[in-house]
């Protein structure tokens, strides 16, 4: 049976979608037909194009794992940014670790999804926002149908949560292939604030692959900060959708630092449903072997005055492959629009590629839209002027390389993240010069 | 400490520089001086080791040895720097990041322990002072934005730091305020010593009033043409190269 028949099979002998009260039940039955009419992407879509999901859905994954399992703290230490102190939402083969996490509900919910969708206290936020955001395409739909569990934050009006918060997904391996499916639902009302860090994370070299959907909510001027750090094993696949929703004044970034996995592809879509929305898109992409990125972003400008910035870095070795899709769309009404799109990279081994295509679509008039794209090689001068001071060609290279990428992190706003991800990238690129990370 | 022997080299098989003969010893500040296109770029990038370059006959000795094979870093290892013209813009990295990276480099090759971090930040402070350096201006990315002033300040810094034993200084005096150009030539001075030598290449003798030579050279079509004392440099900004071509001519 192939993995599309397995998973509607699957959802017909399911009985925990019967829980749940109706319209969920009714929005349930809603996506999986369109996931069934739909199927999974295939390359004949413009969009999915340089991307082919065949060599992950031929496998047989096992939808849930039988067994549970825990880990030991410090087995996973670091995994997290444990010199930070945040509330966490820890999930092990897609099951709440109520011991590795600290949630909340003093005066914001931190909390779990699970729970926003069957207890009645949460009833009015889910109603009003689950799946609102989410647009209804077949790998969005598929989560919909399954969603059951994730991270559920919720921060009133003029609130802002007190520290970071961590997600994280471990996987343990116990399940020889293993699909996931998480479901994170944030809203920030008018004027609160969040800082989110995410990880999804396997302990060993079993397969995973992760269909995950985040719905985030920015009120009016809201300020949403969110990190997708994606440094998985060889065999682990993640296909991240985020779609997110921006009121009057709100500000939402996304940082996705791309640093391992088989494959991974992020669907990041910006709606600006507001006036005055500042929008902030940043990637860096540093991969080898035979590793595929694939950032395919849509920031899609429905009301005038506003800003979108996006900056994507991507470093690519051996016979690793790179997609960078952005669309723009700039509907009539939207007029006064500042977008900024870059995307730069480095292809350091003759195998490596990278397929880069930017998308605008303006239909005003007055707008400011610039999209640039480089891929190239590193710059000799800079190498040379770095030889002259007697730095060797080895160090040079990887130096440039770590500047390079490191550009893109003078916007991440947490101290201990940046650190943590400055290293990350010269561990990535064996710069080990000894100089402050 | 340099000796530069019958040198030709130049690009794409076009000779720029046709038969040099220099010796620079140690102790000595020695001027290059020339019109533009003269050669006086492609000699401290051939003394650098910068690859495009080819060398179609002669040698180049540093401490007695030909260095001519060696890799540029190699070079700046043995004691060879050379301030840049254009220094290079590197966005990313801090001008910190990248004096401690060089010294460390350089160290390794002779077999040290990178230097602690104490004394690394003790002699980035009494370097930054000698060349009137902000301590913002250390954690900047490299070049970036700086103004032509910054940029050539940031050289002698990095010359401070590396403590060569030859430095050649290319063109520094360009895009130089007369307090720029005070700063820098003092920074200069006082790393003057009986143990290190410096070259000065410039189009003109203003620099060489801070920095001054005790042998001035005139670079005119790839060969030294006309050497002399620090009064030489006075002449030729009176009379123009044109007159020492005008000699040349009349043999």
């Amino acid at each position: 049976m192939n993995l599309k028949d397995k998973l509607l099979s699957s959802y017909l002998t399911s009985q925990e979608h019967l829980d749940l009260d109706n319209s969920l039940h009714d929005i349930k039955d809603e996506a999986i037909k369109v996931f069934e009419e739909k199927g999974f992407p295939s390359k004949k879509q413009e969009d999915w194009k340089y991307t082919s999901l065949n060599s992950i859905i031929k496998q047989d994954f096992s939808l849930v794992s039988k067994q549970e399992d825990t880990i030991e703290f410090k087995d996973v230490k670091k995994y997290f940014i444990h010199d930070l102190d945040t509330y966490k939402i820890v999930f092990i083969d897609g099951v709440y670790s109520s011991y590795l996490s600290e949630t909340t509900h003093d005066g914001v919910d931190v909390c779990l999804l699970s729970a926003a969708l069957t207890k009645p206290r949460y009833k009015a936020v889910i109603d009003v926002y689950f799946n609102k955001i989410a647009p209804q395409d077949s790998l969005t739909s598929l989560n919909t149908a399954f969603a059951k569990e994730g991270a559920y934050i919720y921060v009133p009006k003029g609130k802002a949560v007190n520290k970071p918060i961590q997600i994280l997904h471990f996987s343990t391996g116990n399940e020889a292939n293993l699909m996931l499916q998480p479901r994170n639902l944030i809203v920030a009302e008018e004027n609160a604030e969040v800082q989110i860090i995410e990880r999804h994370q396997s302990l060993n070299g079993n397969a995973v692959f992760t269909n995950s959907v985040t719905e985030i909510y920015a009120g009016k001027r809201a300020m949403v900060d969110y990190y997708k750090i994606q440094n998985d094993k060889e065999n682990a696949s993640l296909i991240d959708n985020t779609h997110i929703d921006q009121q009057d004044s709100s500000e939402v970034s996304v940082h996705t630092f791309s640093f391992g996995g088989k494959l991974t592809r992020n669907n990041l879509n910006f709606y600006q449903n507001g006036e005055h929305n500042n929008s902030i898109l940043k990637g860096v992409t540093i991969i080898e072997d035979k590793q595929h990125v694939d950032h395919n972003t849509l920031v899609h400008h429905k009301q005038p005055n506003c800003e979108s910035h996006q900056d994507y870095k991507g470093i690519f070795d051996d016979n690793a492959t790179g997609v960078f899709n952005g669309k723009v769309v700039v509907d009539s009404i939207a007029q006064k629009i500042n977008a900024y799109q870059s995307n730069n990279n480095i292809l350091v081994s003759d195998k490596a590629s990278i397929n880069s295509k930017p998308q605008l679509e303006i239909f005003a008039d007055d707008v400011r839209c610039s999209h640039g794209c480089t891929i190239g090689q590193l710059d000799e001068d800079a190498l040379f002027y770095m030889r002259a001071r007697g730095i060797g060609v080895k160090e040079g290279r990887a130096l440039l390389m770590y500047a390079f990428a490191n550009n893109v992190l003078e916007s991440v706003k947490i101290p201990q993240l940046k650190a943590r991800i400055t290293k990350l990238i010269a561990n990535k690129l064996e710069v080990n010069l000894g100089f402050d990370v | 400490m340099l000796e530069i022997k019958n040198l030709s080299a130049g690009i794409e098989g076009k000779d720029i520089l046709k038969g040099i003969n220099l010796k620079v010893n140690a102790g000595e500040v020695h001027a290059i001086m020339g019109p533009n296109g003269s050669g006086k770029s492609t000699l401290s990038s051939v003394i650098a080791g910068k690859e495009e370059y080819e060398v179609s006959a002669g040698d180049v000795l540093f401490e007695d040895e030909s260095i001519l094979d060696l890799d540029a870093e190699v070079r700046a290892h043995k004691g060879v720097f050379l301030s840049f013209q254009y220094p290079v813009e590197i966005p990313g990295v801090s001008v910190t990041n990248f004096i401690k990276t060089a010294i460390n480099q350089i160290r390794k090759a002779k077999g040290l322990e990178d230097m602690p971090a104490s004394d690394m930040l003790k002699m980035i402070k009494e370097k930054s002072e000698l060349l009137e350096i902000d301590r913002k201006f250390l954690s900047r990315s490299l070049n970036e934005g700086f103004s032509g002033g910054e940029k050539k300040r940031n050289e002698i810094f990095q010359m401070a730091m590396l403590e060569p034993k030859l430095a050649i200084l290319d063109e520094t005096d360009s895009g130089l305020d007369i307090d720029a150009l005070r700063i820098v030539s003092n920074g200069v001075n006082k790393l003057r010593s009986k143990d290190n030598a410096v070259i000065v290449i410039t189009h003109y003798q203003r620099l060489l009033d801070y920095i001054v030579p005790d042998f001035v050279h005139v670079l005119v079509d790839g060969k030294i043409v006309k050497s002399g004392g620090k009064e030489l440099a006075l002449e030729l900004e009176e009379k123009g190269y044109d007159w020492v071509k005008a000699e040349l001519a009349a043999g």
